[in-house]
């Protein structure tokens, strides 16, 4: 099955006493797959999972086809945690440069212009981080994502705050990766970013509660955002 | 493990110590500024308390500041989210631990050359065993440091809480390394607690190096503070987790 990059079966987390993913199963295949849910559902803490930072009781996580965060996917999952992971008192390329070292990137100064350009800081690239605007910040943590051309991109909610403009241009180029194959995981809580999906999954309370394309999803309500409630609705009558 | 990411941690952050000018600066001027309050303290009194004393602070220092640094900054990369994204990657704990040890090693080696500089050359303090193994014992005793720091940063939530860790780690060590009282006019059970820490190795390396400068006597205490050193890097590796909750 190699349509599936992610594999998730029965994943089972507790964080204290909360049991914040009771038992989820699903499949992400390639393309760019948005995972829409409100804040507090469990997105992120199933983000983590995938990237095999995240402590689980039970059940398994599999990424190409290799039990999440083991050695060899290190250099292959691309993460973007939701606050942006770089150091603020290094600049842009300073950044990029340290985090392809790590990463073992060959080329590295051809990768780290790459990465820079792809997120359009190349303005701002000696510029400490520390000086940027929030969103400038988030891209310059998710270029780090992208040095090594990674086959797996995880992205918790790498768009939020952003202008308009730049968000189009972000969505065009999770497209652009995944036609050069790079399957993208994609978080939102702004349900208006359904429909620039190739797949979806929606999530609430720690569960999954729908899948499939965003036309299928929306059926015949307004939006997404409606065919949410409806769900939710129909759940809470049955 | 690998060399080239060790040498990439240890680069950024003497990048990152680089630009941050203030804490430079006080890293490097502030220890030879209270080497000099404690010379002039005793300028005007018979003896040479200055010879004693003196070699004890120069084990200090690379100590305390090291371990805050180093506590403080680790904590900064748990809290950001940068040791979670480094985790993930192929980056081994070692690699991380190492360096942090490298960079703060040769901050330790610089802050140390420039006190010992101002001790021996400035302030007359007596030296008689090679004034270089002084600086061996310094750079030995910042690894201790940075290792007990990085150790400690697994304990503390907040910026504020590892700040606390200073007087429960590193004053007691202070207290009882010899400086105050002969570390064997002490008490029998404070001497028994002196034996085993670490810093008061560091103190009697020092002092070995100002006395009768036997250097096989220094090397021994210098291996009791990296044997330390490379228990506490062990510890701190053991507090960091690919996974957590």
């Amino acid at each position: 099955m190699m349509n599936n990059v992610i594999a998730i079966v029965d994943l089972r987390v507790v964080r204290g006493t909360r049991e914040v993913l009771p038992g989820i199963t699903l499949d992400v295949g390639p393309g760019v797959t948005g995972l829409l849910g409100p804040s507090g559902c469990g997105k992120s803490t199933l983000m983590r999972s995938v990237v095999g930072v995240q402590e689980v009781r039970s059940g398994t996580v599999e990424i190409l086809g290799r039990p999440a965060g083991s050695k060899a996917l290190r250099d292959r999952v691309g993460y973007v945690t939701q606050t942006a992971s770089v150091y603020d008192d290094l600049s842009v390329a300073e950044n990029l440069r340290f985090f392809a070292r790590v990463l073992g990137v060959r080329d590295l100064d051809r990768a780290c212009e790459a990465a820079i350009a792809s997120v359009d800081l190349d303005d701002h690239r000696d510029q400490v981080v520390g000086d940027l605007s929030g969103g400038q910040r988030s891209r310059a943590s998710l270029a780090v994502a992208l040095l090594g051309a990674p086959d797996v991109l995880v992205l918790d909610e790498p768009t939020v705050g952003l202008d308009p403009v730049l968000r189009r241009d972000l969505w065009a180029l999770f497209h652009r990766l995944a036609d050069d194959g790079t399957a993208v995981l994609v978080s939102s809580h702004v349900m208006d970013e359904a429909e620039r999906c190739d797949r979806l999954l929606l999530m609430r309370e720690g569960r999954i509660i729908a899948h499939g394309t965003p036309a299928v999803i929306r059926g015949d309500a307004r939006d997404i955002e409606d065919a949410f409630l409806r769900l939710v609705e129909n759940e809470a009558v049955a | 493990m690998s060399p080239t990411r060790t040498l990439a941690v240890a680069g950024r952050v003497l990048t990152q110590v680089r630009r941050d000018r203030r804490t430079l600066v006080m890293l490097l001027v502030l220890p030879c500024a209270l080497i000099t309050l404690l010379w002039w303290m005793f300028a005007d009194l018979p003896g040479n308390a200055f010879d004693r004393l003196g070699p004890g602070l120069l084990a200090i220092f690379p100590f305390i500041v090291m371990f805050l640094v180093t506590s403080v900054t680790t904590l900064r990369e748990r809290s950001s989210g940068t040791l979670e994204r480094l985790l993930a990657m192929p980056l081994g704990r070692l690699d991380f631990l190492l360096g942090y040890a490298v960079a703060f090693g040769i901050i330790a080696a610089l802050q140390s050359a420039l006190a010992v500089a101002v001790s021996v050359g400035l302030l007359g303090l007596d030296v008689n065993g090679p004034v270089w193994l002084l600086g061996v014992v310094a750079v030995v005793d910042a690894v201790l440091g940075t290792a007990l720091g990085l150790f400690v940063s697994a304990f503390a939530a907040t910026e504020f809480q590892a700040v606390q860790f200073m007087p429960l780690v590193v004053v007691p060590q202070i207290l009882l390394c010899g400086l105050f009282v002969a570390r064997d006019a002490l008490p029998p059970v404070l001497e028994v607690i002196s034996n085993a820490l670490p810093l008061s190795y560091a103190v009697d390396a020092m002092q070995e190096l100002v006395g009768a400068a036997d250097q096989s006597a220094v090397w021994g205490d210098v291996s009791v503070v990296l044997g330390f050193a490379v228990a506490g890097l062990a510890l701190g590796a053991a507090t960091l987790r690919r996974r957590t909750a």
